[in-house]
């Protein structure tokens, strides 16, 4: 058999070149993955040269190089974020201990399973994805649709490097089993919830990567605090790209509003859908949705799991150098809201076990500040609408407030109630109908779909009708 | 955590009552569905039970399940134990329970969890109907020591469902319910490879499950019922059962406490010395002839004895001596199991609970003194209570009518843990004594009882008394634990089975580490569980 070469086919700042146990793990990995992405990613668009971006290198510019690839043909690297020097533990019991470059083998299985548990939802996004490309409103739309897409293979990549380089044959049989699960099968679905929700509609994707890869935004950077410093130069790495992907959530959104907006302003009786547009207040039932989703992936809000991985030095809060002076966590509480005998009232939880709750809250802060960016598009825009954020009890599927029945304010009612309104505030199948036949694609690099405002502008200072994606040469 | 004072535990359920468990008899096959109400344990308010995780009344449902479904639905061949949520089948024993349980609290929940495990093996060795775990989510810990309590062990095979004992790494204690015995001895692992599962907290997933033969099978979620249903059904057609059978309902035993100190039931009555630490246990004989029902003394007083052993290990902490007489005729015991023997199926089941409650008995950590006196009730099934005693004392009276009767039940009726009869068991060193004395037959006197070494000691009326009081007294004044410990030792003389390691395991690896500072100290293991803090151990070994 040749020599492959690994340097030119896999961008990496890893040393892949002389690392005889990474290459006999990619050996059988790298084509595996290539069948599972060739099986489950982007539908008929395969053989398209796409615009994309990728990264070669951790240098400024390198991470972030333009140009059309076939999408199989994309070079899926493996990088770090650059060592940093005499990087110390910074939270938890082991405060102040070097970092850890290999496995401590007390935390071997916990480390694993946070590194499975993020990885999965990597593929799971790009197999709920995989329909898009068909009915994308422009061009333009598309090209970030499989931006979004490569980019999250490499996160996989990224995650995968972890399970092979730190886990031995543990670590190959996982990520094997990254490549074998589905999102949504019945028979090996996604490990969590909102990761096996069909993605059918792009408000739905939009949403999705604007609320749930913001999910991912906020692990990342828990994990990115790690005292196993690999995973902390991993996950830094991959906030880069990420960003990306909330942005294309986020403007999104904002531009599927600003046209309900606009076509509402057109109709004699103010009503968007009957121009083809997607009402403000239809919108604002699948954000609500996919927010609550979204909270659920932060996990219970009492966790004696995020209490030891805080402990232990392998999951901090968000800026946690930053944002915080004391970093034991020791003998703090944390007020929560809590359920006992059908009322709600608040109790103090070791600021340990609440560690979930901790980063939940920094991910709402951050999710507010998406909203009121919004609203000042709907001001814009000249309408009264505005959109706003559910309370983080209501139509929550996991946690201390799983299946109650809270409304958006957050107040308990009865079940009588929640079901009677649910309409209101969830979408409904005949919303989801409705949504669903209004996705057609757009396949002239000028036009958009009548239900989505055009982007301000272009990528990497190409216009927005640049035909980001080519069909393949006959 | 402050330990629980609990309140009296009652031992008696109904299906109709069941709070955690759900039982569905639908023609020869029975699912046993589990779906633990949170807020439903046995001390509201101090632990939730979460993930569908048990405590000690989530157990006696169980258990009064398995004992129905052998009386009460004797045409079921095959019982399928699954779980009632989605995703995780058992997590098992409540954590936040047991760390506010006393010590006491922890070992006879385990003892009795055990007992419920090996009713479940016995009724599918003894032809009954054939356990079967359908494993519909992860099952850790306990959950997965009920599961290999069945016959057959079924996992869904989803990606994330797993098997798993993750005792040694999150709690600092052992899988020793039952469970590391019943990973080597009973589904033959190997020993590496459960040394590799029972330090891997998430456990083994479907494939190497099956691999390593954790599971004996594994079916996906699109299969799953339907896979489970199958194998259900090919159990219970290969499985004969007993064709003579006929449902028999458990009546309500409803025992009475009369004062304080007295708990009576039809046949059996207790009356508690609290300051001297003793119970005395009247057993009564048949007051009515032989029938096939659940009010027949056969059924009904042994039934009664299970209560009150039960309550009395779990309510009674400060008991240390049971003191034990029959009364009445000893002709109608003799008469009732010999009825058993003409019954079929109803006296061969009868006699295997007798047999389980005499184990129930043997297990008691408690000191036994069996009392035969005169007019005593001490024949055929009742004299294996005088044989499972730590001491007996039979009086020798003048006119030589204090007599004891033993019968051909006791020469395999009714085996120990060990697999022994409790006269095998009592003549290690002589193996030709259990023939002698069945050989022996009909009613032996004092002077032939004490020749025979049926008895410890033989009294006459003018020493009787003095000895008895000066032996009760004197074993009152010893340290509970000693003796417990050595009781244990001598009562299960002889070889080991699977049974008889799980329960000496139990009480003594189990309980010493439950004990521990690395366990239940400041920092201990278990202590720390679900505690902001990481437990700190003492790493020298013992």
């Amino acid at each position: 058999m040749a020599a492959i070469d690994y340097q030119s086919l896999i961008p990496n700042n890893v040393n892949l070149d002389s690392d005889k146990r990474l290459q006999r793990a990619l050996e059988k990995w790298q084509p595996a993955y290539l069948d599972w992405w060739n099986q489950m990613g982007p539908e008929s668009f395969q053989l398209h040269d796409v615009y994309l971006r990728t990264a070669v290198s951790t240098e400024p510019g390198g991470w972030a190089q333009f140009g059309y690839v076939k999408m199989p043909d994309y070079r899926w690297g493996i990088f770090l974020a650059d060592p940093v020097a005499d990087r110390r533990i910074q939270f938890g019991d082991h405060i102040g201990e070097p970092v850890w470059q290999d496995v401590p083998g007390e935390y071997r299985n916990v480390l694993r399973r946070i590194i499975v548990t993020q990885a999965d939802t990597e593929p799971a996004s790009v197999e709920q994805q995989r329909w898009l490309g068909m009915t994308a409103p422009s061009v333009y739309d598309m090209r970030n649709l499989f931006q979004v897409n490569v980019e999250e293979g490499r996160h996989l990549w990224a995650m995968v490097y972890l399970l092979h380089a730190h886990f031995g044959k543990d670590g190959r049989d996982e990520a094997d089993d990254l490549l074998a699960r589905r999102a949504g099968d019945a028979d090996k679905p996604r490990i969590l919830d909102a990761f096996n929700q069909p993605c059918p509609d792009w408000l739905t994707f939009f949403c999705f990567t604007c609320f749930t890869d913001r999910d991912g935004k906020y692990q990342l950077g828990a994990l990115a605090e790690s005292g196993f410093d690999p995973l902390s130069r991993t996950c830094r790495f991959m906030l880069t790209e990420e960003a990306h992907h909330l942005s294309v959530g986020e403007t999104g959104v904002e531009r599927v509003l600003r046209r309900g907006a606009q076509l509402a302003k057109i109709d004699r009786n103010g009503d968007a859908r009957a121009q083809g547009g997607i009402p403000i207040a239809m919108t604002q039932r699948w954000v609500n949705y996919w927010y609550c989703y979204s909270l659920d992936l932060f996990g219970s809000e009492i966790s004696t799991n995020a209490a030891d991985f805080f402990g232990a030095g392998l999951k901090g809060r968000w800026a946690e150098a930053k944002d915080y002076e004391e970093h034991t966590a020791l003998n703090q509480w944390h007020q929560m809201a809590v359920v006992e005998q059908g009322k709600l009232t608040s109790r103090d939880v070791p600021l340990r076990n609440a560690m979930n709750e901790v980063l939940r809250d920094a991910y709402m802060k951050d999710t507010e500040r998406v909203v009121r960016r919004w609203n000042v598009a709907l001001e814009e825009e000249g309408v009264a609408d505005r959109i706003t954020l559910p309370s983080s009890r209501f139509f929550r599927r996991q946690g201390i407030y799983a299946n109650l029945p809270f409304n958006p304010e957050g107040e308990l009612i009865s079940a009588a109630e929640l079901a009677r309104r649910t309409p209101e505030w969830l979408p409904t199948e005949e919303d989801r109908t409705y949504v669903t036949s209004l996705m057609h694609r757009v396949e002239d690099p000028g036009q958009m779909a009548n239900w989505i405002a055009a982007p301000r502008r272009g990528i990497h200072g190409n216009p927005v009708e640049f035909e980001y994606v080519r069909p393949p040469m006959a | 955590m402050a330990e629980i004072a609990y309140p009296a535990v009652n031992f008696e359920t109904h299906p109709s009552r069941y709070v955690h468990w759900h039982l569905a008899v639908n023609g020869n096959v029975a699912v046993l569905s589990m779906k633990v109400q949170e807020d439903g344990g046995m001390w509201p308010g101090k632990y939730e039970l979460k993930l569908n995780s048990y405590d000690l009344g989530v157990d006696v449902e169980l258990a009064d399940a398995v004992q129905r479904l052998r009386f009460e639905h004797p045409g079921v061949r095959a019982v399928v134990v699954t779980g009632g949520y989605d995703k995780v089948f058992c997590a098992g024993a409540n954590i936040r329970m047991l760390a506010q349980s006393s010590h006491a609290f922890k070992v006879n929940f385990c003892k009795f969890t055990n007992e419920t495990r090996g009713g479940i093996e016995e009724a599918t060795a003894q032809g009954g109907a054939v356990y079967l775990a359908a494993l519909n989510g992860t099952a850790s810990g306990g959950g997965y020591e009920m599961a290999m309590a069945c016959k057959e062990i079924y996992l869904i095979d989803d990606g994330n469902s797993a098997v798993s004992l993750p005792e040694v790494p999150l709690l600092g204690v052992l899988p020793g319910t039952g469970g590391l015995t019943r990973l080597t001895d009973k589904r033959k692992v190997r020993r590496d490879m459960a040394d590799v599962f029972c330090t891997k907290a998430e456990g083994f997933k479907a494939r190497d499950a099956v691999k390593y033969g954790f599971v004996d099978a594994a079916f996906p979620r699109s299969r799953w019922q339907t896979s489970v249903d199958e194998r259900a059904a090919v159990v219970a057609a290969a499985n004969p059962g007993a064709p003579d059978a006929f449902p028999v309902l458990l009546e309500a035993l409803a025992p009475v406490w009369t004062d304080e100190q007295h708990l009576d039931y039809r046949y059996v009555s207790v009356r508690f010395d609290r300051a001297a630490r003793i119970a005395h246990l009247t057993l009564r004989a048949p007051d009515s002839a032989p029938s096939a029902s659940s009010a027949t003394w056969s059924l009904r007083a042994w039934r009664e004895l299970d209560d009150a052993l039960l309550r009395l290990r779990v309510n009674d902490l400060d008991i240390g001596l049971l003191v034990v007489k029959a009364t009445g005729s000893a002709q109608a015991v003799l008469d009732a199991d010999a009825a058993l023997g003409t019954q079929g199926w109803f006296g061969r089941e009868v006699r295997l609970f007798q047999a389980r409650v005499l184990r129930r008995l043997d297990n008691m950590a408690k000191s036994i003194f069996a009392l035969v006196e005169p007019g005593n009730a001490f024949a055929g099934s009742l004299f294996e209570v005088v044989l499972a005693a730590d001491r007996s004392y039979m009086l020798e009276d003048d006119d030589g009518e204090n007599a004891v009767c033993v019968t051909d039940v006791s020469a395999g009726s009714f085996p120990m843990h060990s697999g022994l009869t409790r006269l095998q068991s009592r003549y290690p060193g002589d193996t030709a004594a259990p023939d002698r004395v069945l050989r022996h037959g009909g009613t032996i006197d004092t002077d032939a009882a004490g020749t025979l070494g049926l008895v410890t000691l033989t009294p006459d009326e003018i020493d009787y008394e003095d000895e008895v009081r000066i032996a009760i007294e004197e074993r009152a004044s010893l340290s509970p634990d000693a003796l417990t410990g050595m009781e244990q030792n001598l009562r299960f003389g002889g070889p080991e089975s699977m049974d008889n390691k799980i329960y000496g395991r139990l009480t003594a690896w189990q309980n010493w580490i439950f004990q521990r500072p690395n366990a239940v100290g400041e920092r201990g293991a278990l202590k720390m569980f679900g505690a902001p803090e990481r437990p700190v151990f003492d790493y020298k070994r013992t």
